[in-house]
C-alpha cells in the first residue's frame, strides 16, 4: 500500500519536471493563418508545441514577461493574450481595442502597454492579470479626433513612448504612478509617422515618417531640447516608388557608430552616423525593404523586402556598406529573427508555410519548420533588452 | 434582302450575348487562370491584409467589408486598387495586378468571399 504522502511526493516531483527547463533558448513564431502560434527551441531548432485560439494575427508582436516564461500576443482584432511557453497554455486574454498594432512591457516587467488603431490610443494593463490600469486615448486637434497609434516602446524611467499617425506628434507616457500618469507631448513631429524604434540604450526615439521624407528623432535623456528633424532631404526631387508595404523600424541595426535604416518608397538602405545624425551613405538594395536588422555582433545587416520582392533577402557587410550576399529563401519572407549570439536566423516564408533557419556564416539552410503562414518569430532574448 | 437584315441582327445579338457573358465571365474571374485566382486570394488576404486586416477589418487602412462598400460601385474600387490614393498610404498596384483581375478583387471583396 502505497501512503498517501507518497503519493504527494510523486505528484511533486512530475510537476516541476514538466517544466524543468530553462526558457532562455525558447520562442514563439505567430502562425497568421490559423490563429495560433508555435512554441519553438533554438538548441535544436524545432517546435515543442502550438497554442491556438488567438484571434486575427495579421500584424500580431510579441513581448515577453522578465522571466521569460509568458509571452504577450498583441493581435489585430484588439486581442491581447498571455502565453506560458512552459506548458503552452492560454493563461489570460482580453479583447481590449477594436484593432491594435503592438506593444510593449514596462521597464519593472509589471505593466504592459498596447497601441490601438481603433479607437486610436493606448492601454496599459497588470502584467499579471491582464486588468486594465490606465487608458490613454489618443486626442488631438480642436476637436478631439483620436489618432492611431503607432511605434509604441518601452523606455527607462518606467516610461512608453508612442507616435500618433494621424496628429504627428510624439507622447511620452510615465506610469511611474499608476494612478495618475503623466504625459508629455511633442507636437509638430512631422506626417504620418509610421513606425518607431529605441536605441538600445534606452535614450534615443526615432520615428520614420510615411507623409514626408526624414525622421524625428528626441533624445530621452535631453527632452527638453524637443524633436529634431534627422536627414530631411534623403533622396529629395526623386520620384517615390509604389510602397507595398509599410517598412518596420522595430529591431535597431547598429554597427558600431552606424545605423541602417529603410528609405521610405526608395530601394535603398540609409546609414546614419549616429555621433552626428547626419547620413553616412546610401545603398543600393534588391526593392523596398521592410525590416532592416543587423546580426547582434553588428558585422551584417540582413533586408528583406515588400512585395514583388519578397522572396529575396539581401546581407550587407558593416565594414564595406555593400550587399555581399544574396538569398532567395522562397515567397513572402515576412520576418527575420537572430539568435541571441547571431550565429543563426529564423526567416518566416508567408507564402510557402515554412520557417527556414540560416547559419550566417555559411549563409547555408541549417533547418525547416513548417507553419500555418507563418510571420513575426520572437525569441525569448527580447525579454532583456530596452525598446523590445 | 430582308433575310440578310434578319442574319446581321442576328449576329449582333448574337455579339451582345458573347459580350455580356464575357463581361460576367470577367466578374467571375474565368478570365483569369486558376493558379492566378489562388494567388490573387492569397494576395488579398495576406498583403492586402496586413494593412486592413486578414478579415478586412480594417488597420492603417480602412476596413473593407461588404457592409461599408455597399455603396462604393466595383469600377470606383478596383480604380482605387489600380492606381492606389495620393497623400494615404494606398499604393498604385497596377504595376502588378491587371485592370481585369483588379475588378475581379473588387467583386470578392463587394461579396465578402475571401476565404
Amino acid at each position: 500500500m502505497i501512503s498517501p504522502r507518497y503519493w504527494l511526493l510523486l505528484c511533486l516531483l512530475l510537476s516541476l519536471n514538466a517544466h524543468s527547463r530553462g526558457t532562455g533558448d525558447m520562442g514563439v513564431l505567430i502562425e497568421r493563418g490559423s490563429s495560433s502560434l508555435q512554441i519553438i527551441e533554438t538548441s535544436g531548432n524545432t517546435s515543442v508545441n502550438r497554442v491556438v485560439g488567438l484571434g486575427d494575427l495579421s500584424h500580431a508582436s510579441v513581448v515577453y514577461s522578465r522571466d521569460a516564461r509568458f509571452a504577450y500576443v498583441f493581435g489585430r482584432d484588439g486581442g491581447l493574450s498571455k502565453v506560458d511557453i512552459l506548458s503552452a497554455e492560454l493563461t489570460a486574454r482580453t479583447m481590449q481595442s477594436g484593432n491594435s498594432i503592438g506593444g510593449a512591457i514596462s521597464q519593472d516587467g509589471r505593466l504592459v502597454a498596447v497601441s490601438n488603431y481603433s479607437p486610436g490610443g493606448v492601454k496599459v494593463f497588470d502584467a499579471d492579470t491582464l486588468k486594465l490600469v490606465a487608458d490613454i486615448p489618443a486626442t488631438f486637434g480642436a476637436d478631439q479626433q483620436r489618432s492611431k497609434v503607432v511605434g509604441l516602446v518601452d523606455a527607462p524611467g518606467q516610461k512608453f513612448v508612442f507616435a500618433l499617425w494621424d496628429a504627428g506628434e510624439i507622447w511620452v507616457l510615465d506610469m511611474t504612478d499608476q494612478s495618475s500618469p503623466g504625459i508629455e507631448k511633442y507636437r509638430d513631429i512631422g506626417r504620418n509617422p509610421y513606425d518607431a524604434l529605441i536605441t538600445p540604450d534606452g535614450r534615443y526615439y526615432i520615428v520614420g515618417l510615411f507623409g514626408e521624407d526624414g525622421m524625428a528623432l528626441l533624445d530621452l535623456w535631453n527632452p527638453s531640447s524637443g524633436v529634431k528633424r534627422i536627414l530631411p532631404d534623403y533622396g529629395k526631387g526623386e520620384k517615390k516608388l509604389p510602397v507595398y508595404k509599410m517598412p518596420h523600424l522595430e529591431g535597431w541595426a547598429v554597427a558600431g557608430d552606424l545605423a541602417f535604416v529603410p528609405a521610405v518608397g526608395r530601394h535603398e538602405v540609409l546609414v546614419i552616423n549616429m555621433r552626428t545624425w547626419q547620413q553616412a551613405g546610401r545603398i543600393k538594395v534588391h526593392g523596398q525593404p521592410i525590416f532592416v536588422m543587423a546580426r547582434p555582433d553588428g558585422r551584417q545587416v540582413w533586408v528583406n523586402f515588400a512585395l514583388p520582392d519578397n522572396d529575396t533577402i539581401q546581407i550587407i557587410d558593416t565594414q564595406k556598406l555593400a550587399v555581399i550576399q544574396q538569398l532567395k529563401p522562397g515567397k513572402g519572407v515576412l520576418h527575420m529573427e537572430f539568435e541571441p549570439r547571431g550565429e543563426e536566423v529564423w526567416l518566416s516564408v508567408r507564402d510557402e508555410d515554412r520557417v527556414e533557419i540560416y547559419d550566417t556564416r555559411t549563409f547555408k539552410r541549417t533547418a525547416t519548420i513548417p507553419a500555418i503562414k507563418p510571420s513575426g518569430i520572437f525569441l525569448t532574448a527580447r525579454a532583456h533588452r530596452i525598446g523590445l | 434582302m430582308i433575310r440578310s437584315i434578319w442574319s446581321v441582327l442576328f449576329r449582333i445579338e448574337t455579339a451582345l450575348v458573347l459580350g455580356l457573358m464575357l463581361s460576367a465571365s470577367l466578374h467571375a474571374g474565368e478570365g483569369i487562370s486558376a493558379s492566378r485566382q489562388q494567388d490573387l486570394r492569397n494576395l488579398l488576404i495576406q498583403d492586402c491584409g496586413s494593412c486592413h486586416g486578414l478579415r478586412m477589418k480594417g488597420g492603417l487602412g480602412p476596413a473593407l467589408l461588404p457592409s461599408m462598400l455597399r455603396d462604393k460601385p466595383a469600377e470606383y474600387l478596383s480604380a482605387i486598387i489600380l492606381d492606389g490614393r495620393p497623400g494615404t498610404a494606398m499604393p498604385a498596384w497596377r504595376p502588378l495586378i491587371s485592370p481585369a483581375e483588379a475588378r475581379w478583387l473588387a467583386s470578392l471583396l463587394l461579396q465578402g468571399e475571401l476565404q
